[in-house]
């Protein structure tokens, strides 16, 4: 029985590096994450049927029940559920991963007590799922809207690096001392969903993709604890390959967001106060209506189009098409500009543009499109707001000082769309809407778009 | 502590290795990914993390059919688990599936 199980997990091994890798690439990634998908099936069945030990029907019965209840309620929520809900979705199922790894901990410790290295593996395995559950669940909460605010107690760093060095001493008396205890168990449990909550809560939501990605990697890395523990290799490299991959990515949206992620982990931002008077200083806005907005836009040779998060909340992605398509008919030349991080995960925008059938061609980059705004005529802002804050170049004192914008200011002209004066996601107040070139039009995103394509057809 | 990290070593050489090449793998697969893909790549590798499921079916199978608080921690693992792998798969699924049908 072993060889065969062993080339099973074999093959499933491979299908995770080449679904990944396929991953990778637009035109082949769809058929990656069927191959890894494949051969995760494959590692799942070939661990319940082909193991040759003696085991009661009750278990099999048991294992397939909680496999069908599990694959009903995921699949159910994975096709219900909305293209900008996707952030916190990968959160919550990030978070079940990692409890599912903190649950095997707790079986596993007390039939290992006596072995060192393995109760070490078990009892990293504990905490580390249980950091990533907790906090995965508060990152879900704060990006639902469920948990506005951040909160911050007094000395939080301290206090959380107190609770962490804690849990190292806990959990190394715990295995030293081969201490057979579940009560204590438990307690090394709680104090790590504690810490889970303790480390999240006080990270900013702008901050809240680089937190759900460092929590992905860590669920690898609790699933290739598990697989140390087991000596089982497929669940050894797909959490490795996810730990580090998630790592990757982490800096890679830091990069993005120009934070380090120490600052992402003890900065303070996304609460950074806002005096009420500083707005004064920054001169009168000036405000536009949908027909002023048309005839500009009917007139204009360039017009580029910048989509933020407040695009789909509003559920407007399927307007600005209507608009960019009717834009284009009148021979107009748009293009949409993609910041990194727009929307809320990078490339969650360009998931919410497909979603409403934009050509992929028609989606620019930062790099690529921040050059061409000097020849543009109209750059039309909806919902976005951080993105285009020229503070992240002159103001040294604002907390995105440095990150890289689109330079939408070099543009003839700016419309900005958006609901109300209020701050952005991170909370900071925004230059770009008094500057002399901007016009603010103000209303619901789909509101204000269908109005605009409304007095388009008009002309 | 020393000892015993060397000794763990010594014991889990090919472990450590498999691991160490691993990291390296999984920085070379991901590290050229352009951004446009990377809350699909997100929620596909959160989806292969979902891998743990195969160690909570163990614990399942492992456990006698009388220990109660074993079949129901490692059932409520198999649950969360599969919810991982299948809920994850399958939205990431569907975010390529828009990808997909540009003209």
């Amino acid at each position: 029985m072993g060889i065969l199980l062993n080339i099973i997990y074999l093959i499933a091994t491979i299908t995770f590096i080449v679904g990944l890798k396929m991953l990778g690439h637009p035109e082949t990634a769809k058929k990656g994450n069927l191959i890894a998908a494949t051969g995760m099936g494959l590692a799942i069945v070939g661990t319940i049927f082909v193991h040759g030990q003696q085991v009661s029907p009750l278990i099999y019965i048991l294992i397939g029940a909680a496999i069908l209840i599990g694959s009903i309620i995921g699949w159910l929520i994975a096709i219900k559920v909305e293209m900008t809900k996707m952030p916190e979705l990968v959160s919550l199922f990030n978070g079940f991963g990692g409890a599912s790894a903190a649950l095997i901990g707790l079986v596993e410790y007390s039939k290992n007590v006596n072995n060192a290295t393995q109760s070490t593996t078990i009892v990293s395995g504990i905490i580390i799922g249980a950091i990533t559950f907790s906090g995965s669940l508060i990152a879900w909460g704060k990006l639902n809207g469920s948990l506005k605010s951040v909160i911050r107690i007094p000395y939080y760093n301290i206090i959380n690096n107190l609770v962490i060095i804690g849990i190292v001493i806990f959990a190394a008396f715990m295995v030293g001392a081969g201490v057979d205890s579940q009560l204590l168990l438990y307690a090394l449990l709680a104090i790590g969903l504690i810490y889970g909550i303790l480390f999240v809560l006080p990270i900013g939501g702008a901050d809240m993709p680089v937190v759900i990605s460092l929590l992905n990697s860590l669920t690898g890395i609790a699933a290739a604890i598990t697989g140390i523990l087991y000596n089982n290799m497929v669940m050894l490299v797909g959490g490795i390959l996810v730990g580090s991959a998630g790592i990757i990515l982490t800096v890679a949206m830091c990069k993005a967001m120009n934070r380090t992620l120490g600052s992402v982990i003890f900065g303070a931002f996304g609460g950074a106060a806002i005096t009420p008077g500083e707005n004064k200083a920054l001169g009168s806005i000036k405000s536009t209506n949908p027909s002023d907005a048309a005839i500009m836009m009917n007139y204009a040779n360039k017009v580029v189009i910048v989509p933020g998060y407040g695009l789909a909340v509003a559920q407007a992605q399927h307007v600005i098409h209507e608009l960019e398509e009717m834009l284009t008919k009148k021979g107009v030349n748009v293009k949409y500009a993609i910041h990194p991080v727009a929307g809320r995960m990078p490339g969650h925008m360009n998931v919410l543009l497909a979603e409403s059938n934009v050509e992929y061609n028609m989606l620019v980059e930062m790099e690529d499109i921040n050059p061409q705004f000097s020849n543009t005529d109209i750059v039309l802002v909806v919902g976005a707001n951080d993105v285009v804050n020229p503070a992240a170049h002159n103001n040294p004192a604002s907390p995105i000082y440095g990150m890289p914008i689109l330079d939408v200011e070099n543009a003839k002209h700016i419309i900005v769309n958006k609901r109300s004066m209020n701050a952005g996601y991170a909370g900071i107040e925004n230059e770009l809407f008094y500057n002399s070139k901007t016009s603010m039009l103000f209303g619901d995103a789909k509101v204000a778009l269908t109005d605009l394509v409304a007095e388009l057809k008009n002309m | 502590m020393m000892n015993e990290f060397l000794e763990f070593i010594e014991n889990n050489l090919q472990i450590t290795y498999i691991l160490i090449l691993a990291v390296f793998v999984g920085v070379e697969v991901i590290k050229s990914i352009p951004a446009v893909l990377h809350t699909p790549l997100m929620s596909g590798a959160n989806a292969l993390s979902g891998v743990v499921i195969v160690g909570a079916i163990l614990v399942m199978l492992h456990a006698d059919p009388t220990d109660y608080v074993a079949l129901s921690l490692g059932f409520v693992a198999v649950v969360l688990g599969v919810l991982n792998v299948v809920g994850g798969f399958a939205v990431t699924d569907r975010m390529l599936q828009m990808f997909k049908r540009k003209k």
